[in-house]
């Protein structure tokens, strides 16, 4: 502990031009917002059938591998592994910055954004939506105060205490987002008490693909590179996973296909569901789970290249898989008298078509971009970054 | 020794600075002030002395349309729709301005005190045919 | 009409007058409506109560396929207008054809909000915008709605819409805009009068009756007796919503 020295990023070009890149996304992003608070969301791809669209994939994702981003500093802190210890300030910062991103992306998108004082004065406390508000803003009170703990030497001891508060809001905070799907009871595609522990094990995957991701960035920005030993273990616990979260897609899919009455949700997923299907087989779990997990749990893993690669993938799959989830599971036609085929173009019997828009992608890259600019500004202000030890 | 001298000098330009600013901040009572140019309302009075109306009027319509919304209590006394036969003014031809126009009732004083309106993305600007004494 | 002072001042007759009239047309418009419960509609300054529930039953033999009066009356008497973009254009009641899977059976049948008495729209609001009224109607308070959208996901009948665009020229009963969510109100600012929802009326005056409209909790009404003695069911029954909404002959 006291021999892990810390230092912020170096104020080089590359740095700079790095924070400009995400900068000028950022921008493009509250264009885009603007542009759709001004005209409304008829310049959207959104509509009636399928109201939440890309800017919600994007938000559902930085917020998921926020949750996830903690677990590094968690590993260090309640799990006793010291040798994550010289990460841990920056999975904290990490994760600060990815909720924001996230959060940003989704009161943006509100149909009316100038109310958000109104959501946060006014509370049914039914809604699940309602107690994740207080569970974003309240991760991001003691995720700082985490850091507090990290960065004072003299509040060290409590180090392992807070971070056990972290862990733990951490798990129902990730139980939360999943939940905000799991409790529909009106859509087949989403009700199931399964999408909780799915959407923990992604946290995970996509906050462990986005450590190595950031972190090798961050450190690159200033000349250095990761620790080869802790890209490793990363890795092989990306591994692991990303083969967690196949375990519950797998598991989702065969529970419905068991059954009769809703054995065509899955179908429509697996087999004819066009683009959806496309997504899910090469996307989801080509891309984005086996070619991954081949190569991070495979024999030689001496590179770190295969390693980025691989968490370049599962971030890419993370997002198909969101997009598969959210979208696809609004574009299946809800079944609203059972036994009956229902025909009304556009609303009833068919699938909802959704073609995602300008706008929603500048609002959602938007978001990324803002967690990206939270955590590079981060390691300029204060000593985030490890120092490379000298046995490198 | 001089730093006493220098405080002293200090304390007594700051203190000219406050009474000059302080004299020219209060308005004298003959002051040219730009009011509001408001168009007459139709009707006799405001179901509120205007005094009242003036702070409070946004109280009045908050309070009644959570009654409204939530109880289905639509005394006409301070209902929107009730501000707006008496405030909404005619053209020659008899058409009605919206309130929130230019020029109009509203706009004028919000506009004055630069305070956003929010009724109007959603109530009507103008009686319209199908109203009731209920809102 | 003139202001302020004469309404403080008579309230209660000029109420009286306007429901006697409207009980007066609503006779030629509707038989099932009694003018002893317009004597008994509740006044303006008295909030609701759970004493009556109001709901509707719909006999899918007598509602044809292709007539689209309810969804004209409904566009019209809240002046919803389509901007050509059907897929994000309001709207609060559709018709649904039917087709039964197994033996080709056919059917017509207005789909609208069921004003659930367990509304999964209410729970999932974070605002608590989505509210059920005392008497049972599902209403949205616009003034707190931030426009999420999640109750749109919560709705197991796909009857709520989201504004997408700037609009204008409102009616004043029916206050709507950009950024909210909106749906079927059981038009309870004719409700609130005494009056009938403008569907009910305009099925009648088309001449199909297949729209009852009452009070749930009233036994002598034409709708409850209806509903217990005919054979009636609710849409997605298996979720246990109890609706007020109720569908005949199917």
């Amino acid at each position: 502990m006291n021999s892990i020295r810390f230092h912020p990023s170096r104020s080089s070009a590359a740095f700079w031009s790095a924070c400009g890149i995400a900068a000028v996304f950022l921008l493009i992003g509250l264009a885009a917002a603007h542009h759709m608070e001004t005209a409304g969301h008829w310049v959207t791809g959104m509509t009636n059938r399928v109201v939440w669209g890309m800017p919600h994939v994007f938000a559902v994702f930085l917020i998921v591998s926020a949750s996830g981003a903690l677990n590094v500093a968690s590993l260090a802190s309640v799990f006793g592994r010291s040798d994550y210890k010289p990460l841990s300030r920056l999975s904290g910062l990490l994760a600060i910055g990815l909720l924001v991103g996230g959060l940003s992306v989704l009161v943006l998108d509100l149909g009316r954004p100038d109310r958000l004082i109104v959501a946060m004065t006014h509370y049914n406390f039914r809604s699940i939506f309602a107690w994740n508000i207080f569970l974003y803003t309240g991760f991001l009170g003691i995720v700082a105060v985490y850091l507090w703990m990290m960065f004072e030497p003299r509040m060290n001891r409590f180090v392992g205490g807070v971070g056990g508060v972290a862990f733990v809001w951490r798990l129902i905070l990730t139980t939360g987002t999943g939940s905000i799907f799991g409790f529909l009871v009106a859509r087949d595609t989403f009700y199931s008490a399964l999408l909780a522990p799915l959407f923990i094990a992604m946290s995970l995957a996509f906050g462990t693909a986005m450590t190595l991701l950031l972190g090798e960035l961050v450190l690159r920005l200033k000349g250095e590179t990761m620790s080869e030993d802790l890209v490793r273990k990363l890795a092989r616990l990306l591994g692991y996973f990303v083969l967690s979260v196949a375990f519950f897609v797998m598991v989702s899919h065969l529970t419905n296909l068991y059954a009769a009455s809703r054995q065509n949700v899955s179908l429509f997923l697996l087999l004819s569901g066009g683009l959806y299907t496309f997504l899910f087989w090469i996307g989801q779990i080509v891309l984005g789970t086996l070619v991954p997990a081949v190569l991070l749990l495979g024999r030689r893993l001496n590179s770190s290249g295969p390693i980025l690669l691989s968490a370049g993938l599962v971030v890419m799959g993370g997002l198909v898989q969101l997009y598969v989830l959210i979208i696809g599971g609004q574009a299946f036609q809800m079944s609203i008298v059972s036994g009956f085929s229902e025909s009304r173009a556009l609303f009833d019997g068919v699938v909802a078509s959704y073609r995602s828009s300008l706008p929603e992608w500048g609002l959602g890259i938007g978001g990324f971009a803002l967690a990206v600019l939270i955590f590079l500004v981060g390691t300029r202000v204060l000593p985030f970054l490890p120092a490379q030890s000298p046995s490198q | 020794m001089r730093n006493c001298r220098k405080r002293a000098g200090d304390i007594l330009h700051a203190s000219a600075l406050f009474v000059l600013l302080g004299l020219g901040v209060i308005p004298s009572p003959h002051a040219d002030v730009v009011t509001p140019q408001v168009p007459a309302a139709r009707g006799e009075q405001c179901v509120e002395p205007v005094e009242i109306m003036r702070r409070d009027h946004f109280e009045f319509i908050t309070h009644q349309r959570d009654l409204t919304v939530h109880q289905g209590i639509r005394t006409p006394r301070y209902s929107l729709a009730g501000c707006i036969n008496c405030h909404a003014t005619k053209t020659a031809a008899g058409e009605y301005l919206p309130v929130n126009a230019q020029g109009e009732f509203c706009e004028t004083c919000h506009t004055y005190a630069a305070v956003k309106i929010d009724c109007f993305s959603c109530h009507a600007t103008v009686p319209t045919s199908k109203i009731s004494q209920s809102p | 009409m003139s202001r302020p002072d004469s309404h403080s001042a008579a309230p209660p007759r000029r109420a009286f007058f306007t429901q006697a009239g409207a009980g007066v047309a609503l006779l030629a418009l509707a038989p099932g409506v009694r003018l002893v419960e317009l004597a008994l509609a509740r006044s303006d300054d008295e909030p609701v109560t759970s004493a009556n529930r109001w709901g509707l039953l719909i006999d899918t033999d007598k509602c044809q396929s292709g007539c689209t009066e309810c969804v004209s009356a409904c566009n019209e008497e809240h002046g919803i207008v389509g901007h050509g973009r059907p897929e994000t254009d309001a709207q609060w009641i559709r018709k649904v054809d039917l087709k039964d899977d197994q033996t080709g059976h056919e059917l017509s049948i207005p789909v609208l909000c069921q004003h659930c008495e367990e509304p999964p729209c209410v729970d999932v609001c974070p605002t608590g915008a989505s509210f059920r009224r005392n008497d049972g109607i599902v209403l949205v308070d616009k003034h707190i709605c931030i426009g999420c959208r999640y109750c749109m996901m919560a709705c197991p009948f796909q009857a709520r819409s989201f504004i997408h665009e700037d609009l204008s020229g409102q009616l004043t009963h029916a206050p709507r805009g950009k950024g909210v969510v909106e749906s079927c109100t059981l038009c309870v600012h004719r409700i609130d009068k005494g009056e009938q929802p403008a569907c009910v009326e305009a099925c009648h005056k088309e001449g199909h009756h297949a729209l009852v409209f009452g009070d749930l909790k009233d036994s002598d009404s034409e709708l409850a007796t209806l509903n217990s003695t005919v054979a009636t069911r609710e849409l997605r029954p298996e979720l246990a919503l109890k609706t007020s909404v109720r569908y005949t002959s199917f």
